[in-house]
């Protein structure tokens, strides 16, 4: 499952806008979300293991950043709202109770 | 000695009731200490956050299911009311739930580089309760809302 691959991100928005417009992103990421409450057959705790936080940047600025705790649903998805004043790349990132991080980019073009 | 019975009785039945109230106070007592423990942790959270802080109501908009089918994926959307300019924007908007074992559910930081400050996301809830928000705008006054969701099967452990 998810422990033995890495999850891969999916993000979906809109890959060329007018300057100034509003996009949504939509972000979905595969993990366990493991909550730490659960127990084994043999009465263990199975040990937290959550994204703790994922942020949005634009061209290395920060756009939004979300906190997340065990309450957060397994293959985690969150959509919010940019907006692209020039061509540029957004960078998203997702942090793993692990220390690893999961990064997804996406460049947008302005006409 | 005809009235002698008659008295046995009742004071039988008085013991039993005092038995039988005792039981059911004592059950009472271990049932609000228990509902009392889960929403002790929401407090101590909200308190944390706050401080001596006033809130008031309004500004926030979300969007919940009155009644979730599944506790482990529920849809929460948000708005929360704001020019996000540099001058005003929304820094930060935190979510609880109050009777889950953990009460903190998520926290967004915006910045005036966010066009509004809202967001999708999916929740789990241990059970029926409120779902608590509360928004901190840059000029750092307060806002809150309260929604009520309805849970027919559990969304964490056991």
């Amino acid at each position: 499952m998810a422990d033995t691959t890495k999850p891969v991100p999916r993000v979906r928005m809109a890959t060329t806008a007018k300057a100034g417009e509003v996009i949504e992103v939509k972000t979905l990421i595969a993990h366990e979300m493991e909550n730490g409450q659960r127990r084994e057959s043999s009465g263990q705790i199975v040990p937290r293991k959550i994204i703790k936080q994922v942020t949005a940047a634009f061209n290395g600025r920060e756009i939004m950043r979300t906190e997340w705790f065990p309450a957060i649903s397994s293959n985690p998805y969150l959509s919010f709202f940019v907006r692209v004043h020039e061509s540029g790349t957004f960078t998203f990132s997702w942090f793993d109770d692990d220390g690893s991080v999961i990064t997804a980019e996406q460049k947008v073009t302005v006409a | 000695m005809s009235e002698f019975p008659s008295a046995t009785p009742p004071s039988r039945s008085r013991r039993e009731f005092f038995a039988s109230t005792a039981l059911a106070a004592a059950a009472w007592l271990a049932f609000r200490s228990d509902a009392f423990a889960a929403t002790e942790a929401f407090t101590a959270e909200l308190k944390k956050l706050l401080g001596e802080r006033k809130v008031a109501d309004g500004r926030i908009k979300i969007d919940l299911p009155t009644i979730a089918e599944n506790g482990l994926v529920v849809p929460l959307n948000f708005e929360v009311e704001s020019p996000m300019t540099e001058a005003d924007y929304v820094k930060s908007i935190h979510f609880f739930a109050e009777e889950n074992p953990n009460a903190q559910v998520a926290n967004f930081f915006f910045t005036p580089l966010s066009p509004k400050a809202a967001a999708s996301i999916r929740i789990r809830l241990a059970k029926t309760q409120n779902i608590v928000a509360v928004a901190e705008m840059s000029t750092g006054d307060l806002f809150t809302a309260r929604r009520e969701v309805k849970v027919t099967i559990g969304g964490c452990g056991g």
